[in-house]
């Protein structure tokens, strides 16, 4: 009942075409999510070029991944920090 | 290549519909289906009496192209390459289909080649031999889900800028709410759009008689092809109007102003 208020009130919260957007979405969050190796370490990469202009990090022992749960696709990365770098702005 | 991933969206009369309507603009078109073992596009084009010779005796060499190819009933310059009905999917290669398709283009200003479903053999053949692809969805959230995968595959294949057709369209239940959009649908593929086709009883009544809907000019996806053909001759064609007229509903609604 309530959703057919919300219905004539125009109120598309509750909509099919909302919940098959969302559904959809997730959907494809996992299937997209078998990114393939080349693109991975192509991220590796780009990730401690920006990171390095902060600081000193462990290339080697760097770890990325695509973790997979039900609800969601989260990029996991472990990185080492060895140094920071000075930030001479903020004593500025 | 016409693609779609999933099954039943539309994509042999897609094929017929922009073979035909490419056709009857004066370009020499060819029709190929690749569905082998499960040939279709011969019935759409009401041209299934006529089958002499399949795609399967071309690439095997049993007959020359020549042989194999039916002239459509109504365009002259309209040819339809029939898929096998009795071989399997792995008869003809991506080599043999790649050989093809330089042969067709030879002879033809359109070769539009009609995919099987799925992401077998058969899809990868019409990779092989094509230069553009079309992927046909329908507003669900199945359809829409193997079109992104075959929107993968077919960049991963190195067949850039597919353009997209959204089938079966319902203006009414998109109004209500009940149906994806075309910006919501263009929002999740990300890929330009080349056209929107109503749902229409038309085609059901143009693929019973095998006259494709786009020769019928009462026929609303009839128009909506048309104009499809007419984006892929290069013009710039506005997407048809599908508004629905308001009901008493929204009239009520915009009275009271909570619209």
């Amino acid at each position: 009942m309530l959703e057919f208020i919300n219905r004539m009130l125009g109120r598309e919260n509750s909509s099919s075409k909302n919940v098959a957007k969302e559904r959809l979405r997730l959907v494809l969050v996992h299937d997209r999510a078998s990114i393939s190796p080349h693109m991975l370490n192509q991220l590796k990469e780009d990730l401690i070029k920006v990171i390095s202009n902060y600081m000193e990090i462990d290339e080697s022992s760097l770890e990325v991944n695509l973790n997979q749960d039900d609800r969601e696709v989260a990029l996991v990365a472990n990185i080492p920090v060895i140094k920071m770098k000075r930030d001479y702005a903020a004593r500025g | 290549m016409v693609t779609s991933g999933k099954g039943g969206v539309g994509k042999t009369t897609t094929s017929a519909n922009l073979g035909t309507g490419l056709a009857s603009a004066g370009h020499k078109v060819i029709l190929v289906d690749t569905d082998i073992g499960l040939r279709n596009l011969d019935v759409v084009m009401g041209l299934e009496n006529r089958i002499v010779y399949d795609i399967v005796d071309v690439t095997s060499g049993n007959c020359r192209l020549k042989q194999a190819l039916i002239k459509d009933k109504r365009f002259e310059n309209l040819y339809l390459l029939p898929a096998a009905q009795t071989k399997d999917k792995t008869a003809v290669s991506p080599e043999q289909m790649r050989a093809l398709s330089a042969e067709l283009k030879e002879e033809f200003d359109f070769a539009v080649i009609d995919c099987p479903a799925g992401i077998e053999q058969g899809f990868r053949n019409a990779i092989a031999g094509a230069d553009r692809a079309v992927v046909v969805t329908t507003p669900e959230v199945s359809a829409v889900r193997d079109a992104d995968r075959i929107i993968g595959l077919l960049e991963a294949n190195e067949l850039r800028n597919p353009k997209l057709i959204i089938n079966r369209i319902r203006p009414q239940m998109v109004k209500r709410g009940d149906m994806m959009d075309i910006s919501d649908i263009l929002d999740i593929l990300a890929i330009e759009l080349l056209g929107v086709v109503p749902e229409d009883e038309s085609i059901v009544i143009s693929t019973n008689r095998g006259e494709p809907a786009v020769m019928d000019h009462s026929s609303k996806a009839g128009e909506a092809y048309r104009r499809i053909t007419r984006r892929i001759r290069g013009e710039e064609v506005p997407l048809m109007n599908l508004d629905v007229p308001d009901g008493l509903m929204d009239r009520l609604k915009r009275l009271i102003g909570i619209r």
